[in-house]
């Protein structure tokens, strides 16, 4: 259990969790889209926090988590080759593909590397001309525009042996899907801050609009989550259901220009397969043909992949926030972030590895009053 | 790698056709590409994520944010070396 003590400013902490309490006259449930998010409220126990009957549920916003395996299989396919240098975010490199990961191929032999920016990729491309340099291009609206670059910049400047193995998705058809679906109990949403901060808030009211269901944009250190959950309960109670930004410091209305003009330059939307949920239409973007020949699934046949699942991983469902990690029956046993049997309990943002890493082992306790812990 | 953290300009140069900058991240100093914040300045904050300037911060909410971030760990997350922490 966490104390109100340790967040940054309790007071205002408090402040916010009396101003949510008073609010309540029945129960809510909100998704928190971003696992950055899911993080933040599992580390500091915001969701126990909360008043009883306030729910949060855990939303698919893990762009490590949701990268399809077929797409998993094709990077280990890749990285696998003689001559090729591989590079990736280094979260990547445990999510198990079917039958390994890119540690596994890169203790076989492969030349696998982590770098921390899609430039430095292009660059190790420019200091290796009589290799193939290839990255691992995934990521949510934030990472797309710096992928982008990074294949302009490759085209512009002719740099011939860097590609980009594709699998960016998109935050707003993921909302439209959950809200979709006949098991949905989401009421609220609480966007993700960042991705808002290059695409602005422009997708979302049509959203709001046709669910009947308030989106306020929200940050993700813990006072934000607290003044995001403060603002979609008071359109709850009010029955309001509009777009609101709690996270005004870094999202404008029309987010980052320049960045969503390069999107529109470099990539398309297509459908993606979301790993554990299944394909979403247009929820993803692939380079446009005009890229083509920096597109790593073309410049390297990997077409024919066969996939397979472990049967006991019930990560769509975590995903989908049908089902909390805790409830799995193979979490914390047959699967640990050192011998993962899904993405969610590898990645860094991932709901499972939340639930791991803060000790929420047992099955999940009910909601405290803040006043009692503090 | 979803992490983005605020940043302080140091320095602007130009290179390989880009509009490049170094940037100090509380004692960790990385080069982060401005095309996307082509007029951020020297000295001012912006949030940062995979080597890229995405948006304009003011100092105040920056330093807050870098502050909680080195407390958590989280600096050492997101710029550590994973073959490392893998040992
Ligand atoms: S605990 Fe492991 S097996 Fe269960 S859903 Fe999460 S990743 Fe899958």
């Amino acid at each position: 259990m966490k104390y109100l003590a340790e967040f940054q400013n309790p007071e205002l902490a408090r402040g916010l969790l009396d101003d949510i309490r008073a609010a309540v006259t029945r129960p809510w449930a909100l998704m928190e889209v971003c696992g950055g998010q899911t993080h933040t409220i599992i580390r500091q126990g915001i969701d126990q926090l909360l008043p009883d009957g306030v729910e949060l549920i855990h939303g698919p916003g893990c762009p490590v988590c949701v990268t399809p395996l077929e797409v998993i299989d094709k990077a280990l396919a890749i990285a696998a080759r003689p001559g090729v240098i591989f590079c990736s975010f280094g979260d990547m490199l445990r999510v198990p593909g079917t039958d390994r990961d890119l540690f596994r191929v890169r203790s076989e032999g492969g030349d696998v590397r982590v770098v921390y920016s899609p430039l430095d990729a292009l660059r190790i491309a420019t200091e290796n001309p009589d290799r193939e340099v290839v990255f691992f291009g995934i990521g949510f609206e934030t990472t797309a525009p710096p992928n982008a670059m990074a294949v302009h910049q490759a085209r512009k400047r002719g740099i011939r042996n860097f590609s980009m193995l594709v699998s960016h998705v998109r935050v707003p058809p993921a909302i439209d899907a959950v809200m979709g679906s006949p098991d949905c109990r989401v009421q609220g949403f609480l966007a993700a801050g960042h991705v808002c901060s290059v695409m602005g808030t422009s997708e979302y009211p049509e959203l709001a609009a046709r669910h009947r269901v308030p989106i306020v944009v929200t940050g993700f250190e813990p006072l934000d989550i607290l003044e995001g959950i403060r603002r979609v309960v008071r359109q709850l109670e009010r029955g309001e259901h509009t777009v609101d930004n709690a996270y005004p410091r870094a999202v404008r209305p029309e987010g980052n220009p320049a960045a969503r003009a390069m999107l529109a330059d470099v990539f398309e939307v297509t459908d993606r397969a979301w790993r554990g949920i299944g394909t979403i239409p247009l929820s993803g973007w692939r380079l446009s043909p005009r890229y083509r020949e920096h597109d790593a699934e073309h410049r390297f046949d990997v077409v024919d992949i066969a996939t397979r699942e472990p049967a006991a991983c019930r990560s769509g469902e975590v995903l989908q926030g049908l089902l909390k990690p805790n409830q799995c029956e193979a979490f914390g046993t047959d699967c640990t972030p050192r011998s993962p049997l899904g993405a969610t309990m590898v990645s860094s943002e991932g709901a499972c590895a939340a639930y791991y890493l803060y000790r929420r082992l047992g099955t999940p306790t009910t909601p405290l009053e803040a006043s009692s812990v503090v | 790698m979803c992490l983005a953290v605020p940043g302080r300009v140091v320095e602007i140069a130009e290179r390989d056709g880009a509009r490049m900058a170094v940037v100090d991240f509380s004692g960790v100093v990385k080069d982060v590409c401005l095309e996307y914040l082509p007029d951020l300045k020297v000295g001012e904050y912006a949030i940062v994520h995979v080597g890229f300037a995405l948006q304009r911060l003011d100092e105040e909410s920056a330093r807050k944010t870098l502050a909680l971030f080195e407390e958590l760990g989280l600096l050492q997350e997101e710029f550590g070396d994973p073959w490392e922490v893998e040992r």
